[in-house]
């Protein structure tokens, strides 16, 4: 009786051997990873274009192995529709923080969105402006102390977090939307298959997929990573449901099987 | 034999973009350019090109991005409100060395301002427009036919140099109707091997303007920028001259104002005064040199514009105090008269005499 | 019971504490280290208790863990 070992997980090949410059515990460092994976098992990383905001995830590009672009604050759908209609062939993905996606581009976002681009986008929601050093955000909470809440956001004068995936779910478009999060292994299996399905719907030309993840900034949080994963499932979660808002493909499945 | 079209300067320009292989065209309604967008909305389906009507000018010019990222040869065109939107997407692209064109067909502001033709966009297209240390070529048509013309040729320069190329025009010059000869395609084709298209058997593209390190990176590119700047300035020397040569008075105008300069030049030669043209047709780089070396033997030079006076910077600088630059110009839709120009140029004639009886 | 190894990249480690907090057998535990990124990074004090659930490589922001299955064969 003898041992062979064999890898079980692997670190993605589409994933570049570098640092990256975020934070200890940031949701970034995990959704890079689970995309990259998803470009391998799908094999399209040669054919992907991956549209990069501003945020802390603008550098997207220096960790995964594909080619890539910078859009101006907010135009990330609108630079990933010009690059998708010249090639239509081409995995597009407009990867977005929360204000870039629905403060200074809720625009590009609804737009994008409304005409049904094949396109791909991946919403990082974590209730913050990380890059500029934790800012209120769109989603910041109702009472989350940032930066420019300081006394915690006061709905009475900031109003209340968007909620991205309810908002796009009242387009006629859209063909999958989708919101996961990070909080913990379980948590991120499913964001690993929501962006997987997302990717393989824009391969088949289904259209507009949608994939908001709700992702820990420990750092403007100001609390440790862990408690950070926690914060997401207590605090973030009750206002942002997890759910599959729109499955169009996976109905028009159903509905066919029932037929036939 | 030659045909002839009867077309908006507007339209004509718009079919000249298809001919040079334009294929994404994205826009937002603003008059007096609402031609170039139906003629787009109609006509791109005839080349299998993209027509969309973008949400706002801002992720117009954001589309024109992606397609030019792409390869593709890539246009908006708006009037100056929207192009003031614009310019966020203007300064990524010329940071990122994207070619595009983009059509400035102008209107009178400042502010929402009017919707009659002006010149008011002069500093806002030749210095660049938004943030950072850049410059866009720009082209200033005077006539549906130049629309034509340059706007073919917008496209090969915006490839050559991997820059935006503004075409400037009024919305005169848009809105009028001319008999056109529709321009052929130069037939120039250009490599575009940094374009983002899937990295299959090559290193990753990445189309960047964001360089963090301050000076081996961003200081180097800003010097690499203004390096292509010198080039293109010491290549690009675009001007037109009309009864220059023997000229005591010149007159300096681009557009529409230039017709009607030439107009008043023609009406002074009339009356046994020598007056002549100069008429740049690309405001940056602008034609400085040659400009100087026109007004050299000339008394007095007179900038025309639809404007306030911008040019006249650009007049000033090149002839740099040789002779004296004098300005007249009508804004907000109104338009500059020959009578007018006439009555300036008289009066130099009168002022110089007496000038000289009094020495 | 499945058995395995993680194996961690020091190197990459930032030392968040993501996988420590999630592995189900507490044996991953934060090195009295550094590296050369001056980081604390993780480390597996029992590897023979590790039953290869891809719990701390899932979590981890930093793909510094892989996961070796171990098979008996044989």
């Amino acid at each position: 009786m003898s041992t062979q070992n064999l890898h079980m997980y692997r670190r993605p090949e589409a994933l570049l051997n570098v640092r990256t410059h975020y934070c200890a515990g940031c949701g970034h460092g995990i959704i890079h990873k689970l995309f990259a994976e998803a470009l391998g098992e799908l094999n399209i990383r040669e054919e992907t274009i991956v549209v990069a905001p501003v945020g802390c995830s603008v550098l997207l590009y220096n960790y995964i192995n594909v080619d890539g672009l910078e859009a101006a604050h907010g135009r990330t759908p609108a630079v990933a529709t010009g690059v998708k209609r010249a090639q239509p062939n081409r995995i597009v993905v407009s990867y977005q923080g929360d204000g870039d996606l629905l403060a200074i581009g809720t625009g590009e976002t609804l737009h994008a969105a409304n005409r049904g681009e094949n396109i791909t986008v991946i919403f990082v929601n974590n209730a913050n402006y990380g890059m500029t050093g934790g800012q209120m955000a769109p989603t910041t909470l109702v009472d989350q102390r940032t930066l420019t809440s300081p006394k915690g956001r006061n709905p009475q004068e900031t109003g209340y977090p968007i909620r991205a995936c309810e908002l796009l779910s009242t387009l006629e478009a859209p063909a999958y939307i989708e919101r996961v999060s990070l909080h913990n292994p379980g948590a991120v299996k499913k964001t690993k298959k929501a962006i997987v399905k997302a990717l393989q719907y824009q391969k088949e030309g289904r259209g507009y997929s949608f994939v908001e993840i709700l992702s820990m900034c420990p750092t403007n949080w100001g609390i440790e990573p862990a408690a950070g994963a926690d914060w997401i499932k207590t605090s973030m979660v009750p206002w942002f449901p997890h759910k599959v808002f729109r499955d169009r493909p996976a109905e028009a499945a159903a509905a066919g099987g029932k037929a036939s | 034999m030659t045909e002839y079209k009867l077309m908006k300067g507007n339209e004509a320009m718009a079919e000249a973009a298809l001919i040079a292989g334009c294929r994404y065209y994205y826009a937002y309604p603003i008059t007096p350019q609402n031609e170039v967008v139906a003629y787009m909305a109609k006509n791109m389906p005839r080349v299998n090109g993209t027509f969309i009507q973008a949400e706002s000018e801002l992720a117009a010019a954001s589309m024109v991005m992606g397609s030019a990222a792409s390869g593709g040869r890539a246009m908006t065109s708006s009037s100056s409100p929207g192009i003031t939107l614009k310019q966020e997407s203007i300064s990524y692209m010329a940071g990122a060395e994207l070619p595009c064109v983009i059509a400035n067909i102008m209107r009178g502001g400042p502010g929402l301002g009017g919707i009659a033709g002006a010149q008011g966009d002069y500093f806002q297209a030749t210095r660049g427009g938004g943030h950072g240390d850049y410059r866009t070529i720009v082209l200033a048509p005077d006539n549906a036919q130049e629309l034509a013309d340059f706007t073919v040729e917008a496209f090969d320069l915006a490839d050559e140099y991997r820059t935006p190329v503004i075409i400037l025009a009024d919305g005169y010059l848009g809105q009028m109707s001319e008999p056109v000869v529709l321009p052929k395609p130069t037939g120039k084709t250009f490599e575009k091997p940094w374009a983002v298209t899937g990295a299959k058997d090559r290193k990753q593209n990445i189309i960047v303007s964001l360089l963090l390190h301050p000076e081996n990176v961003l200081e180097l590119h800003n010097l690499h920028l203004q390096e292509k700047y010198e080039r293109i300035t010491q290549k690009i020397r675009r001007y037109e001259t009309y009864k220059t040569e023997d000229a005591d008075w010149l007159l300096a105008a681009y557009g529409t104002s230039a017709r009607i300069a030439q107009k008043a030049v023609d009406k002074l030669r009339e009356d046994g005064i020598k007056a002549g043209l100069f008429r740049p047709t690309c405001l940056w780089p602008f034609p400085d040199r040659e400009l100087a070396e026109c007004a050299s033997h000339c008394t007095r030079l007179l900038t025309v514009e639809m404007s306030h006076g911008q040019m006249v910077e650009d007049v000033k600088l090149a002839v740099n105090g040789a002779i004296e630059v004098d300005f007249y110009g009508r804004a907000g839709g109104a338009l500059p008269t020959v009578k007018d120009i006439i009555a300036r140029i008289k009066n130099y004639e009168h002022s110089e005499f007496t000038h000289v009886q009094a020495s | 019971m499945k058995q395995g190894i993680p194996e961690i990249d020091k190197e990459r480690c930032k030392g968040c504490g993501l996988c420590i907090a999630n592995c189900p057998k507490n044996i991953l535990e934060m090195a009295n280290d550094i590296n050369s990124f001056g980081a604390y990074y993780t480390i597996c004090s029992d590897e023979s208790q590790c039953i290869a659930c891809g719990a701390c490589s899932l979590m981890c922001p930093d793909a510094a863990i892989e996961i070796i299955l171990k098979r008996e064969v044989g």
